[in-house]
Parts: C-alpha cells; sequence; structure tokens
C-alpha cells in the first residue's frame, strides 16, 4: 500500500487508486485497450477490491498483455494462445477466494479458444471474462478475426465474407447469467457494469468493443473508433450499488429497474434506448439479433440472472482454498488403506 | 456330444503342470465374460495360487472378439506368457483361427456345435453342450447370454481342481450386493461343474493344487494402484478427458474420493474433479491450480500427452507444478486404443517445443504404482513443474497379484513456498532467483495477504524477477537453471534395482516389461547366461544408472516400443557407450512374455 497523500483519497480498505495499477502499456498509443484498463483500475478501486485476492489470465494476443497493466499486487499469468478460461478454471477451484479476471481478444477467444470459451461459461466459472473486441488479429498486423463484421475491410482492401460470432448471443445460449457488451469509447457504462461484475458470483461474459487504431480504425471497418460510436445504441442508465451502500442510496421510483445479486448488491437499471429488460432472455436474443441486422451496436447489460451457483458450489467444495487444506484433512488414516486392501484380497 | 472326451484327454503318466499354466478364453466383447473370467482368475487366487490376468480386448462396445488370458505361476512370474495349455473358444468367429493356432497337447473347451475336434487332432478337446445346460439352470431366457460364460468357469475348475466353494466365493465377491446375480451365476458355475463331473474324466496334464502363495495378496489393477496413490497424496484438483485406457484411472479416484474425501465437519467435498472439453483444457487446469497452490493431476494416454503437449512446455517454463498420469496405449495416431505399448518414452522426456526436460517415474508393479503416485506429488511440488508418472495399458488395466500397499507415513513435501510472513521478511526476493543454487527457486502463492509476492507469470522471456525480457542474459539464466533443476531431481527421483547373477552383460528394462525381464533373466541364467538386471524407474538418470552403463559390457536394452525411444535417451545422455545398447524390441500391441527376450538376446549372443 502507498501512503496516502492529501490530494489521493483511499477507499474503504485505505487503498488509493495508485495501488490498482499496473505497469506501463506497451500497447498502441490510443489503443481502446488501454482505456478499458483504465476502468478496471478505477472499477477496482471503487469496489474496494483487495488486490491479493485478484488473479489475472490472460491467453496471447495484444489483449492478453493487459493484465501486466493493471492491479500489480494481484497475481497474473498470461498463459498460452486461447487457454486462458482454463487456466482461470484451474486456479479458482484451488481457490475459490480469488477473484478471477481473464482477459482475451476475439482471435482468442472466438478462433482457437472458442472451445473454452463455451466449457467456462457452461461451467459458470467463477470468472469475469473480459473479451477486448476489435475484430482484427494486432498482434500479427491486421488478419480478420471470427468477429470482423460481414462486408468489414482490411486495410489492404481485402473483404470479409464470412458471418462473425458473437460472444454476448453465444453465451446467453450457453446459459451465462451476466452477459454485457461495452464500447471502450464510453467509460462511464462500462465503469458501472465492472463494478456490478466485481459482485457477481459465476461468470461475467463482457464483450468490450474496442477499436485497434493501428489496423482496424479505417473508414472501411465496421470496428473503427467512428463507425462503433455512430452505432453505439446504449440500452439504459446504469448504476450498481454496492451491498454495503445499499441502505444510504435512495432510489428513484418509476423508470429504474433493480436487479439484487445473492450478496444484496444491486444494478439499478434505467432504459434509455427501448423497452428492454435484461431478465428476458428471449427477449434479449430477439433485440441483439435485431440490432445486429440493422448494422448497430446494443451496449449495456444485456442479460441478467444473478442466481445461478458458481463452479464451486455445484461441486459441493469445502469454504476454505483447496490448496490450503491440510495434510490431516487430505491424508486418509492407516486404517483405511487397511480397509480398502481387504476388500481388494 | 460329437466326441469322447475320455478319450480325447491325455494318458496317465504325462508330467503334470502344477500352478503352472495360462488359460486363454475366448469370448465376443460385451457378453458379460469379463465377470467370468474374473472369477475363474479370483478362485485359482484365493486356491494360495499366484495368478495374474490379461484382457486383449477389442476397441468396441460390444460384438467384437476378445481374449482373457490367465497365467498361474508356482515361481510367482506374472507375465504375459506365450504359449497356452488350455483355451476356452466360446466365440464362433475366431474359434477355427484360434484353434489353428493353439499349441499342441493343449486342453480345448468349446461349444459342442463348433465341432472343433474335426480340425485338428493333436488337442485334447472338451466339447460342452453350452445351450443345453444354460437352459436348464437359468430360468430366464434374456439373461442367457451372460450366464452361459459362468458355465465355463464351472467346466474349467473341475477339469482343473479348482474348489467349487472359491469359485462361489468369488462369484459373491465380484457381484457384491446383487444377490439374484450372485445366485443366478453361482447356479450357471454349477451346472457346468457337476456336467462336467458326470462327462469328463480326470485329467492331469494341468492342475491347480491348494498351495499358501497368495496368503494376504490382494489384486489390483494400476489404474486403481495410481488412483489410490493420489487419494493418500492429498491430490486436491483433477481436470480430465476419458481416453483409453486411462480413464479408469479418475474414475476410481472419483470412486474413492466420494468416500474418503469429503470433510466429516461440513460433508462438503476437500476435492475438485472437473471433465474438461478435451485434454489441452485439462492440462490448464492441472497447471493452474498446481500454481495456485492446490495438488493436481490429470490421467491420460498418449493422443491426450500429444494435445497437451503445448501446456506441458509452459508449465515446464513458468514453473508450475503438475502431476501428469500417461496410461499409454499403442501407436501414433489412434493406433490400437485397447492394446499396449511404451511407446511415449521419448515424448514425456521431452514433451513440447523448444528445449524441455520432465522429470518421468516409470512404476514396475502395482506397490510402485500407489508409492510413486504418492510421491509424483511432491516432486510435483519440489521441483515446481509437471510430473509424468508413466504407465501403459498393461499395467493400467490387467488385473494383478500384489502385496498390499505400506502406509505412506512420510509427510507432504510442499516445496519451497513462501508465507506472508516468509515474503514479508523476504529481502529481494524474485520468483525465478536460485537462493539455493539446486536450480529451484522460491514461489508465492496467489491470494497470499500483506501485498508482497505477487508477480506475473508468463510463458513468454522473463528474468529472474519474472519481468518480461527478451535479453539473451536473461533467457539463458532461466533455461539454464532450469537445466540445473533437472540435475538436482536425480538425488530425489527413485533410484533403480537390482538383480544381479554376477555378470558384465547388463539386462535393463522398466515399468511393464519387469516381470518378462526377470523371468527372461531366470530363463537365460538356465541356459548358461548370466546377466546383471537394472530396472530403471526414472528419469533423469541416476548415478547408479551411470556406473551401470560404464561398467557393463554390454546392455540389453528391453522395451516395447519400435525405434528403441529408451535406448535414444541413453545413448544421448552417454554418447561415448552408445554401442553398448542392444535394443529388444517388442511392439505388436500385446504385451512382452519372457521367451521373446531370451530369443533375441540369444539372437544377440550368437552373432
Amino acid at each position: 500500500m502507498t501512503t496516502p497523500t492529501p490530494s489521493a483519497p483511499a477507499n474503504k480498505l485505505g487503498f488509493t487508486k495508485q495501488d490498482y495499477v499496473g505497469s506501463k502499456s506497451t500497447l498502441c498509443a490510443g489503443c481502446g485497450h488501454d482505456a478499458i484498463t483504465a476502468q478496471i483500475i478505477n472499477a477496482a478501486y471503487e469496489s474496494n477490491i483487495e488486490g491479493y485476492r485478484v488473479a489475472k489470465f490472460s491467453g496471447i494476443g495484444c489483449s492478453s498483455k493487459t493484465p501486466a497493466y493493471f492491479i500489480n499486487q494481484g497475481w497474473g499469468f498470461n498463459s498460452v494462445h486461447g487457454r486462458m478460461p482454463s487456466m482461470a478454471t484451474g486456479a479458482s477451484l484451488a481457490n475459490r477466494q480469488l477473484i478471477n479476471i481473464g482477459v482475451s481478444g476475439d482471435g482468442d477467444s472466438m478462433s482457437i479458444g472458442t472451445g473454452q470459451f463455451v466449457h467456462a461459461v457452461r461451467r459458470n466459472v467463477a470468472m469475469i471474462y473480459i473479451i477486448e473486441d476489435n475484430g482484427v488479429y494486432g498482434l500479427t498486423k491486421g488478419q480478420f478475426s471470427a468477429t470482423a463484421d460481414k462486408g468489414s475491410s482490411l486495410k489492404s482492401g481485402a473483404v470479409n465474407e464470412l458471418p462473425p460470432i458473437d460472444p454476448c448471443t453465444l453465451a446467453i445460449e450457453l446459459g451465462c447469467g451476466f452477459v454485457a457488451r461495452c464500447f471502450s469509447g464510453n467509460p462511464k457504462q462500462l465503469g458501472a457494469i465492472l463494478k456490478a461484475a466485481f459482485a457477481y458470483q459465476g461468470t461475467v461474459v463482457l464483450d468490450i468493443i474496442s477499436p485497434c487504431v493501428t489496423f482496424n480504425n479505417h473508414d472501411a471497418s465496421t470496428r473503427s473508433y467512428k463507425h462503433v460510436k455512430d452505432h453505439d445504441f446504449p440500452l439504459h442508465d446504469l448504476g450498481f450499488i454496492q451491498y454495503s451502500e445499499v441502505e444510504d442510496v435512495d432510489i428513484a421510483a418509476g423508470e429504474t429497474e433493480l436487479v439484487t445479486f445473492p450478496d444484496g448488491s444491486k444494478v439499478a437499471i434505467k432504459a434509455i434506448h427501448e423497452d428492454y429488460d435484461p431478465r428476458d432472455r428471449y427477449g434479449a436474443m430477439k433485440a441483439i439479433h435485431e440490432s445486429m441486422e440493422k448494422g448497430e451496436f446494443l451496449t449495456g447489460l444485456l442479460y441478467i440472472n444473478p442466481t445461478q451457483p458458481p463452479l464451486p458450489d455445484l461441486l459441493n467444495l469445502v469454504d476454505e482454498p483447496l490448496a490450503s487444506l491440510d495434510e490431516t484433512l487430505l491424508k486418509p488414516s492407516p486404517a483405511v488403506l487397511e480397509d480398502i486392501m481387504k476388500a481388494l484380497m | 456330444m460329437t466326441a469322447s472326451p475320455a478319450a480325447a484327454l491325455p494318458a496317465q503318466g504325462a508330467k503334470t503342470r502344477i500352478n503352472d499354466f495360462s488359460i486363454q478364453v475366448a469370448t465376443v466383447n460385451g457378453s458379460g465374460s469379463q465377470t467370468a473370467n474374473t472369477v475363474l482368475l479370483r478362485a485359482i487366487f484365493q486356491m494360495g495360487v499366484f495368478v495374474s490376468g490379461k484382457n486383449l480386448f477389442p476397441s468396441n462396445i460390444a460384438g467384437l472378439p476378445t481374449w482373457f488370458t490367465i497365467r498361474a505361476s508356482a515361481k510367482g512370474y506374472v507375465a504375459r506368457k506365450a504359449s497356452n495349455e488350455m483355451l476356452i473358444l466360446m466365440n464362433p468367429e475366431t474359434a477355427k483361427d484360434d484353434i489353428a493356432k493353439a499349441d499342441t497337447g493343449a486342453l480345448v473347451i468349446y461349444d459342442e456345435p463348433l465341432q472343433l475336434d474335426k480340425l485338428r487332432s493333436d488337442l485334447a478337446c472338451i466339447p460342452v453342450p453350452f445351450q443345453k445346460l444354460v437352459t436348464a439352470s437359468c430360468p430366464e431366457p434374456k439373461l442367457h447370454k451372460l450366464v452361459k460364460n459362468m458355465i465355463y468357469v464351472g467346466v474349467a475348475s473341475r477339469v482343473l481342481g479348482v474348489d467349487m466353494a472359491e469359485v462361489k466365493k468369488a462369484i459373491a465377491k465380484q457381484l457384491k450386493g446383487k444377490d439374484k446375480a450372485i445366485e443366478l451365476n453361482q447356479n450357471a458355475a454349477m451346472a457346468g461343474y457337476d456336467w462336467a463331473m458326470e462327462n469328463l474324466p480326470d485329467q492331469d496334464q494341468v492342475r491347480v493344487v491348494r498351495d499358501n502363495k497368495t496368503q494376504g495378496l490382494i489384486i489390483v489393477d494400476g489404474n486403481e494402484a495410481c488412483a489410490l496413490g493420489a487419494l493418500f497424496a492429498g491430490c486436491t484438483v483433477v481436470g480430465w478427458y476419458p481416453i483409453t485406457p486411462a480413464s479408469t484411472l479418475v474414475e476410481t479416484f472419483i470412486e474413492y474420493a466420494q468416500e474418503y474425501r469429503i470433510d466429516p465437519k461440513t460433508g462438503k467435498s476437500t476435492v475438485a474433479i472437473v471433465q474438461m472439453e478435451d485434454e489441452l483444457a485439462s492440462a490448464g487446469v492441472v497447471l493452474a491450480a498446481g500454481w495456485a497452490g492446490a495438488r493436481s493431476m490429470t490421467s491420460t494416454s498418449g493422443p491426450g500427452v500429444s494435445l497437451m503437449s503445448e501446456f506441458i512446455g509452459l508449465g515446464y517454463y513458468v514453473e508450475a507444478p503438475g502431476v501428469f498420469y500417461n496410461v499409454a496405449r499403442t501407436g501414433p495416431s489412434t493406433g490400437l486404443p485397447t492394446r499396449t505399448q511404451q511407446s511415449d518414452i521419448e515424448l514425456c522426456a521431452k514433451c513440447s517445443h523448444g528445449d524441455t526436460q520432465h522429470i518421468n517415474l516409470y512404476p514396475g508393479n502395482m506397490e510402485e504404482c500407489f508409492q510413486f503416485s504418492y510421491d509424483a506429488f511432491d516432486l510435483a511440488e519440489r521441483f515446481q513443474t509437471p510430473i509424468f508418472v508413466v504407465t501403459d495399458l498393461d499395467l493400467g488395466m490387467q488385473n494383478w497379484s500384489s502385496k498390499p500397499f505400506d502406509y505412506p507415513a512420510k509427510p507432504y513435501d510442499r516445496g519451497k513456498v513462501l508465507n506472508q510472513q516468509q515474503l514479508a521478511e523476504a529481502e529481494d526476493w524474485g520468483r525465478y532467483k536460485d537462493v539455493d543454487g539446486d536450480g529451484i527457486p522460491y514461489r508465492s502463492l496467489p491470494g497470499t495477504p500483506g501485498g508482497k509476492g505477487a508477480y506475473f507469470t508468463r510463458g513468454s522471456g522473463h528474468n529472474a524477477y519474472a519481468q518480461y525480457s527478451e535479453k539473451p542474459e536473461d533467457y539463458l539464466a532461466v533455461v539454464d537453471r532450469l537445466k540445473r533443476k533437472y540435475e538436482t531431481a536425480k538425488t530425489y527421483v527413485p533410484k533403480p534395482l537390482f538383480r544381479n547373477l554376477g555378470s558384465d552383460k547388463g539386462l535393463l528394462a522398466f515399468g511393464s516389461s519387469n516381470p518378462a525381464a526377470i523371468e527372461a533373466q531366470d530363463l537365460l541364467a538356465e541356459g548358461g547366461l548370466k546377466t546383471d538386471y537394472l530396472r530403471l524407474r526414472a528419469l533423469p538418470f541416476t548415478a547408479e544408472v551411470d556406473t551401470f552403463v560404464q561398467e557393463k559390457q554390454v546392455v540389453y536394452l528391453v522395451e516395447q516400443n519400435r525405434d528403441g525411444q529408451m535406448a535414444n535417451l541413453f545413448r544421448e545422455t552417454y554418447p561415448e557407450f552408445a554401442t553398448k545398447f542392444k535394443s529388444v524390441l517388442h511392439y505388436d500391441g500385446h504385451a512382452i512374455d519372457a521367451k521373446f527376450i531370451v530369443d533375441q538376446i540369444t539372437a544377440f549372443e550368437q552373432k
């Protein structure tokens, strides 16, 4: 912990925002990913996250470098391409008290890692799964990814003829209980969703449209800053109220809908774009599909159902971390071995 | 009956093989024959006779041919024996082929309508009216197919002199808890026995005589022994994906965990077991769990290891612990999934791209499957690296007699892990610094409070402080330290075992080749060729192995693969002695037998 200076306010744990930063980013200047990193730092600070409980996972790609750029007090694991979900699964089982943040990209998650994405979501692994989605492979210098929109073109002029895979509808289909889409250029919305994500128990899927300023920011791209900004349709104004603050907050009646988490935290949703209920799974699917056909990006909390048990509960695991269980609890007695041997005689 | 058994059975006076024979049973997969064969094996075992069983089964659920071999050996040999003294032929599709391959003089029990006695005159044919017997003994026609096999157990018991009380006991044990099935099967076995008593004369070609060789012994397969080792080693996270012949290791672990891994206070589980979507994900779970401080494992076979290779390299380079069982099967690609081989030796020794070296353990019997499993979790945490426990289908899925396992009293070695206080006191801690000069750095676990010890693990280039680096000197420092760490492992892994007859000729084998190698060593000695036998039990090679290689004039290296993979590792490690190694290679998918080794070595000696 750094010593707070008079000008640096501290959160309830006594940490300043500086305590949540990481190493200096080596991404291109203006990269949308850095804006996301800033919001993660902000949300962790505001959510009073204990940095030492944070485990950060990533695969390979520009996005996968970013866990080094936030929450230095947490442990990071930059693993192999497309396999971040299984790493998060293993660590989350070894120590269920960890707060797991997985950062992946559209290349990492929707091509080589589609299988692991799908199955981590199915299992409701306790993690915030962020896809920093720019529709392009940046680190290998600008090839199409599987989320590239049909008809979008590369700098070279090559046009994508294949339909995109949409991580959000896929996640809803798989039973994910917290699915959101954001735009890295809309920090207010992203911040509120990240804070809600920190309070959620199972898998959170956040597809964050994050334009690649180097390889996918030209006029013929559907993932350029300008294009996304012009086609971003925020569904609602979101507010997140931590359980500890619930009593103090006066929530306006009327248009604001509240979704309550098991720990008592609440997400306040005020529809601004259309009549959209994020608790309606089929309605969400329909609205997302319709917007995609129109070439729009619906952003906000697309689907929420905070009642599903996370994987450690499904496996009926003990409350303390498996990693710290003592030999006396783990190793059966000599009498047990004797019984087993007798049964084999 | 089409032939008089009295006429077919051999004349009195021929030398009787007492408690020393092989029986091969040919049946159809999925017909319940596995139960019958296990009962026969157990009944002989309960008579105090040393037995081993080998199931040669197809990659198929039902309908294809399968063979089960039971070997009894008064001397305690448990390897496959190439010749069979008794055949039980229940599969019409293979019967003609089976009988063509039969050894002269063999007793042949078969279904009467097959009329096999017409094919060869040098066999002792015992046609049995199975259909008639099964109809009379079992009231439910739909169960006929299943209990039919138990009838041959009764017939064979009468022919061999196996006590029916032991057969009944074995049925009760095998079908524990299913009273109706027990009764049905016991009746069927008795029907076969009674028929044989009435219709067959005594034979003295092959006999089971009560002995005391198996008192206090267990029958177990290697996958179960490994599962028990992992259970006692305190494994807390398992990520796995089904694959023959490795699945039963985790499946048995699950059964034991459900009984012995429940916290008595809360009723909750102290182990997380997840069937993953593939082997890649399984490897990810194992390494991340190990990284986070759990004792983790997976069980797979060659194709799975191929898929896990990238992750294994990550585990080696970032230094994350995990136990990887390779219950090997036959061949590249899909190969022969239900046959055995030792053909993943080089794969597991150097799994992954780039320069990698892995600690490998080679259990050679059931006790070692148990003990090495226990040790593997210690080694994984001590060396912060993936550990391979390499067995194969022969060890993993076949029935073996064994001494009961000793309780592993040694406390767990959790390795060099710094806790909150140690991290607070540590000066200039670096995740990859070699503080002790043994190549093993100190690690911290995610979730450790106190604000110290957090680091960024990366499969990309890193320095002693786990920072990203592409500097040549940083890269060299890490990989050269990893090599030092591997050197250190030489004093931790199981040393080889010796069986020396006093010779400058060496015999070297490992894993499932051990039983045949021991028997071959005895046979060679009987024939006048003495050898000193070294049984290798681990990689890296220890000092005892160095000495053996230096001292022997020739080393006959027995292994079950085509390319002499272990011999390749030896030639690479001891290039100055490369010409000493003569490979005895058995790789047709069947377990190796002693005669094969004797023939090969004899041929080398005659050159």
